[in-house]
């Protein structure tokens, strides 16, 4: 026995190293899991406040371009305001609305406290938490398109995974024909934080390079019909039975700097729906 | 032996500040990465007890790690380099060996020395960094070119730390 701890005590140095890097590859395995360590991230409060400084500090630069795009924004909102408010005129005087369709998202604004776009997995930071009702898994989107899917949240900040994100996947619909499929990012060789793939397109549909693609909402997470970009190249796929697009985004991540929260009201109804689905196979 | 405690600590800090608040904004071209905190455990001196050494690196890496949403990926690389470093640092030694004390910086022993020891180990430490982050070697071409712009892009603003504040101790 005294043999071991002798050996453990010679090698002590290489022992440490090996504890430590287990410690390490412990919290890389328990980050990639969609809860993530919940510790040792952005969202703990001294973090976020310390890279919310150095966020701020960065958007002067862009303040002009932020300030017209966000009055562009508005104006976009009073439009749809007072489309909505005809159709809500004419549906109660029919009075077939019901309450619960209506109500089905709530909006929780947020602002992007840091931000990154130059990894394999990106995330972004938020300056609203549990204290604001924001659940893991909510929707994120702003008036340039989908965002992403809120990942940890602590009390006053949340951690978002990018779209940017190899792990993230978000049913798409294109528009102009009506098939849909699922967007994720491509990473890998050329993270490009321009363009996602549009998948599972079947080959028979003919893809036209400026054909919109929207959130499907078939998820229940973002509600349809948030933009995502446009078709930007149609690339040969001949061993495959899907089409590879490349989707330029509508989004500029590298701009990012407010954000919407969308919490879905009726997606528990939905998933347990789905979930009753395998069981009614049998 | 207090008085240097206290200065390795502050910076400790400046080095760690810098980076999240300032470095991290700078990334040229979307492939050039400035990771500039590894000059700090670089430059610790050169007596450090190696337990001590990979505890600092594990330290910083993680610190590093938390602001950029990264759990374990730098914390585990500067430990790996930590590890090495005694080593590196035995193989190197320049003639007459180190002073008692003394710290491995361009100051103390000079510019070619100091590439020759530093560069390998920055390189080493942006390769495990890098090849972690992208969950393998399935991009080699990419991820290569990302370590070796940083490791270049790292190199330069340290060897320019470097010269900002020489003297024996630094920053």
């Amino acid at each position: 026995m005294g043999r071991v701890f002798l050996f453990i005590y010679q090698y002590r140095a290489f022992f440490t190293f090996l504890l430590l890097e287990f410690f390490c590859v412990w919290l890389i395995v328990l980050n990639n899991q969609y809860q993530g360590a919940s510790f040792f991230n952005s969202a703990n409060s001294f973090v976020a406040s310390v890279n919310g400084f150095s966020h701020n500090t960065k958007e002067y630069f862009s303040l002009r371009e932020t300030n017209s795009r966000l009055s562009e924004e508005n104006t976009m909102l009073r439009k749809q305001l007072e489309q909505l408010n005809q159709a809500v005129l004419l549906a109660d005087t029919i009075g077939s609305a019901d309450s619960s369709v209506i109500k089905q998202f709530d909006f929780v604004s947020a602002k992007v406290v840091s931000n990154s776009i130059d990894f394999q997995s990106n995330f972004i930071t938020i300056n609203r938490g549990s204290a604001d009702g924001i659940e893991p898994g909510m929707a994120v989107i702003n008036g340039q398109g989908v965002v992403g899917k809120v990942k940890i949240t602590s009390e006053h900040f949340s951690v978002v995974t990018s779209l940017l994100n190899v792990d993230i996947m978000v049913s798409a619909l294109m528009k102009r024909t009506g098939y849909f499929g699922t967007a994720q990012w491509g990473g890998g060789d050329t993270p490009d934080p321009d363009y996602v793939k549009l998948k599972f397109i079947p080959l028979h549909v003919k893809p036209v390079v400026g054909d919109t693609v929207v959130t499907s909402g078939y998820s229940g997470v973002f509600p349809e019909g948030i933009m995502i970009g446009t078709i930007a190249r149609i690339n040969p796929s001949p061993e495959t039975s899907f089409h590879d697009l490349d989707v330029k985004l509508s989004q500029d991540f590298r701009k990012l700097s407010f954000a919407t929260v969308i919490k879905s009201n009726l997606k528990p109804e939905l998933d347990s729906l789905k979930m009753r689905v395998p069981t009614l196979q049998r | 032996m207090n008085r240097s405690v206290i200065l390795n600590g502050i910076s400790f800090l400046i080095y760690l500040f810098f980076q999240v608040i300032i470095l991290k904004n700078s990334v040229l071209f979307g492939s050039a990465f400035c990771f500039l905190y590894i000059g700090y455990l670089l430059l610790l001196p050169v007596e450090t007890n190696p337990l001590w050494l990979m505890f600092i690196g594990f330290g910083m890496g993680l610190f590093i790690d938390m602001f950029y949403d990264s759990a374990g990926i730098h914390a585990s690389a500067s430990v790996a380099v930590m590890f090495i470093r005694n080593f590196w640092l035995a193989r190197v030694t320049p003639q007459g060996g180190y002073d008692n004390g003394a710290v491995p910086s361009l100051a103390s022993d000079g510019l070619q020395w100091f590439l020759i020891y530093a560069t390998p180990m920055v390189f080493v430490h942006h390769a495990l960094l890098f090849f972690i982050e992208a969950g393998g070697f399935q991009y080699v071409g990419f991820t290569l070119l990302k370590v070796i712009f940083s490791t270049l892009y790292t190199m330069v603003v340290m060897l320019i730390v470097q010269y900002l504040f020489p003297g024996e101790r630094r920053v």
